[in-house]
């Protein structure tokens, strides 16, 4: 198949960085950017000429923070408000970076940022330990159920590099990560200096006796493949394609991007939720028809037999099917300044789909400084809580747990079409 | 194990070509009419291959729009129509005849006034002509500063105006495409894609582009440190009085309007130079289109106007 005549192990890691004023993740952003030649002169010149008001300097003389603030508003207020995504590339791999304001006010934001996320650093300013940002941060990663944590202690130049220093900030994470469900993450511990550079790109002279990798080592290194091509195939259908000519005749197949797993000509598969069954014939492309399809790939399925199958539908594979569920519990960020209504109605798109749900109760809301749970009659902005919904129709879906793409969904207010929430089946 | 799972990999441009068919795909099935802008340039060239790709081997289930300013480069045209005519799509080709009657150039009005009128104008226009409710652009995050807050879907009102303070969370692949009667959506399947992404995929697929990519002797004029390219067939075109035409090896980076971008010196003259260049260039690719020069805004600001 085309995919194996390519050289593949140059791949992109998505990762996402949250942060306020002043703990140094724009530093951090733009050292990564700078160091990794991410970034173009004429940008930087457009920056400086803007700059000298705010913001601290680097020894290049350049405010990092102004290179990732892209809003009019946001570099007069010198705060970062929006997500802003940034790009850069070693000779490993391609970095697509979700920049997201740390402040409380911005959940949604943050949340934004972390659904797509293979990896989270969570930034620690080394003089001061860990704050409640820290403790939001990383309720919000592990709700969003993001493989890999980096904790980057910064500023390790102001606490004069100590080793006690860090490793008492390592300590009291791994005690407040103990209350999250990260049993299956991978996480790892970076003292650095954002400001001077030390373990960001280059290990630097600074701290001897840190043996590990540097944070550019870390992004380069974390596998986010094998896993998704590891589990269970699903393809939500997106789009049938038909068509009828001498190359394609009576053509009829079923477009969609591949969650998970993989699938190969004669698998048997089944369509959700009308349980019609078939096998696969071949697999369309432009150029030359394939055998087989993987994870993450937009493809095509022509299937043996005519089954019924549109927009919205699951196909699967026989005995691996996902539970039909009418009725789930979920985990959402509530993103609306409209208040979340018990009993409304309102549109809730998983996958392809799109389907009236109502939450019917709030089984508790989370503190997300302290994690307790909470009990509570109503919802706002950037609140995170456990609801119960009831949907018209029933879906194939999987748990967030399980699967990131058939376990999410998102609300959106009928009225105003506003997205109002993100959610995360249990 | 290892052996199989190499195999199983996708690399960058198979996970971004994957991206960007899903978005096409969801679009196409969410929306009553869209239309995929097409300005002719190598964004818009992938942008349509990867349109051909997701519906292969049915057609494009939407027509392709040129809002043509009449400012274009005569390869571009060319290329255009040779293009179009090899893969059967349909192609709407929009001008503001208005303007253009009264003779709309960046000379006289300066090259904001001139792209309000030639390039938003014609653009609004001609979505509303023909009715469409999402337009497809091939803009991408890396290229500009206000580009890389702005989502996949940008909601724009009836005016065409982006409010970037009032955007739609977007969260996983899970794209709201509800709108009200008389809003829009601008989609950018692109958007994370970079400059060298776009030349490698180029490389990858084989899509055909506009000749004047690739270096060749040129008569350029030097303007505010932008050398413009001459062509004597219009006054717009050709050297002002007192202006030294210098005759040098040059490429263009990007493609717009004849009187606004600039040329870059380079010998390159195959696809894998061009790569090579991208990947040292120290400046972006719009750093001669003068329509950015601006202010530190002035793309903010275009698109709060309507502009893509």
């Amino acid at each position: 198949m085309m995919i194996t005549n390519e050289k593949n192990d140059f791949d992109i890691l998505r990762f996402t960085t949250v942060g306020s004023v002043d703990d140094g993740k724009s530093t951090l952003i733009g050292r990564l950017l700078y160091d990794s030649k991410g970034i173009f002169e004429d940008q930087l010149a457009a920056v400086q000429k803007t700059s000298g008001k705010k913001g601290f300097e680097s020894d290049e003389g350049i405010d990092f923070a102004l290179l990732t603030d892209g809003l009019a508003a946001e570099r007069e207020q010198g705060i970062t408000i929006d997500v802003a995504y940034r790009y850069f590339n070693t000779p490993k791999r391609k970095f697509i970076i979700a920049d997201t304001p740390g402040h409380e006010q911005y959940t949604r934001n943050m949340v934004t940022g972390a659904s797509t996320a293979h990896l989270t650093i969570i930034l620690i300013d080394a003089r001061k330990g860990i704050l409640d940002q820290s403790r939001r941060h990383a309720l919000i990663s592990s709700l969003l159920g993001i493989p890999n944590f980096l904790i980057a202690v910064n500023k390790m130049d102001l606490v004069d590099y100590s080793q006690e220093v860090f490793e008492k900030i390592e300590a009291d994470f791994k005690e407040l990560i103990s209350k999250l469900d990260l049993a299956n993450a991978n996480i790892e511990f970076v003292p650095i200096s954002a400001l001077k550079g030390d373990n960001v790109v280059n290990a630097g002279s600074k701290m001897p006796w840190y043996k590990g990798s540097t944070i550019l080592e870390v992004l380069e290194g974390v596998d986010v493949q094998s896993t998704l091509v590891d589990k269970k195939f699903r393809l939500p259908v997106q789009y049938v394609i038909r068509t009828d000519n001498a190359e394609y005749p009576d053509y009829r197949g079923f477009a969609g991007q591949i969650s998970t797993g993989t699938v190969a000509v004669g698998d048997e598969l089944i369509s959700l939720p009308s349980g019609m069954k078939s096998k696969l014939k071949s697999v369309t492309a432009l150029g030359a028809d394939t055998d087989r399809a993987v994870a993450k790939q937009s493809v095509t399925l022509v299937l043996e037999d005519e089954i019924d199958t549109s927009r919205g539908d699951m196909i699967v594979k026989i005995g691996e099917e996902p539970e039909l569920r009418k009725e789930f519990n979920a985990n959402i960020c509530w993103m609306s300044e409209t208040k979340f209504e018990p009993r409304k109605k309102y549109l809730l798109k998983h996958t392809s789909n799109k389907i009236k749900a109502m939450g019917t109760e709030i089984n508790y809301k989370l503190d997300i400084n302290n994690y307790d749970k909470l009990a509570a009659t109503e919802l706002g902005l950037n609140d995170i809580a456990n609801i119960h919904f009831k949907l018209l129709k029933p879906i194939a879906a999987d748990s967030y747990k399980e699967n990131r793409n058939t376990g999410s969904f998102i609300l959106i207010d009928e009225i105003s079409n506003d997205t109002v929430a993100a959610g995360m089946i249990n | 194990m290892s052996i199989v799972k190499e195999e199983l990999k996708l690399n960058h441009l198979r996970q971004l070509e994957a991206e960007s068919i899903h978005i096409i795909r969801e679009v196409a099935a969410e929306f009553k009419n869209p239309v995929m802008l097409y300005s002719v340039g190598k964004d818009s060239s992938v942008m349509l291959h990867l349109a051909r790709k997701a519906f292969y081997p049915a057609v494009l289930p939407f027509p392709l729009m040129h809002v043509d300013t009449g400012y274009k480069f005569p390869e571009m045209y060319t290329f255009r129509d040779e293009l179009i005519k090899s893969i059967g799509a349909k192609l709407i080709i929009h001008k503001n005849e208005e303007a253009m009657a009264n003779d709309m150039n960046p000379f006289k009005y300066g090259t904001d006034k001139c792209c309000a009128a030639l390039k938003t104008g014609g653009l609004l226009a001609g979505l509303e002509k023909h009715g469409f409710d999402a337009a497809f652009g091939g803009a991408r995050r890396e290229e500009e500063k206000s580009r890389a807050k702005e989502r996949v879907y940008s909601i724009r009102d009836e005016f065409g105006q982006w409010d970037p303070k009032n955007q739609r969370p977007e969260l996983w692949n899970l794209y709201n495409s509800e709108i009200n009667e008389g809003e829009s959506i601008r989609v950018f399947p692109l958007s994370n894609w970079t400059e060298v992404d776009i030349w490698e995929y180029i490389k990858a697929e084989e899509i055909p582009i506009v000749p004047i990519y690739y270096a060749q002797k040129r008569e350029v004029v030097m303007r505010n440190g932008v050398m413009i390219p001459i062509d004597r067939s219009s006054p717009y075109t050709s050297p002002k009085e007192g202006e030294e035409v210098l005759i040098k090896n040059t490429r263009f980076r990007s493609l717009g309007c004849m009187p606004c971008t600039g040329a870059v010196e380079s010998d390159v003259t195959d696809i894998d130079g061009i790569i090579e260049e991208s990947k040292l260039a120290r400046k972006s690719e719009r750093e001669n289109r003068v329509i950015d020069l601006g202010s530190d805004s002035s793309m903010e600001d275009k698109k709060k106007e309507g502009y893509f």
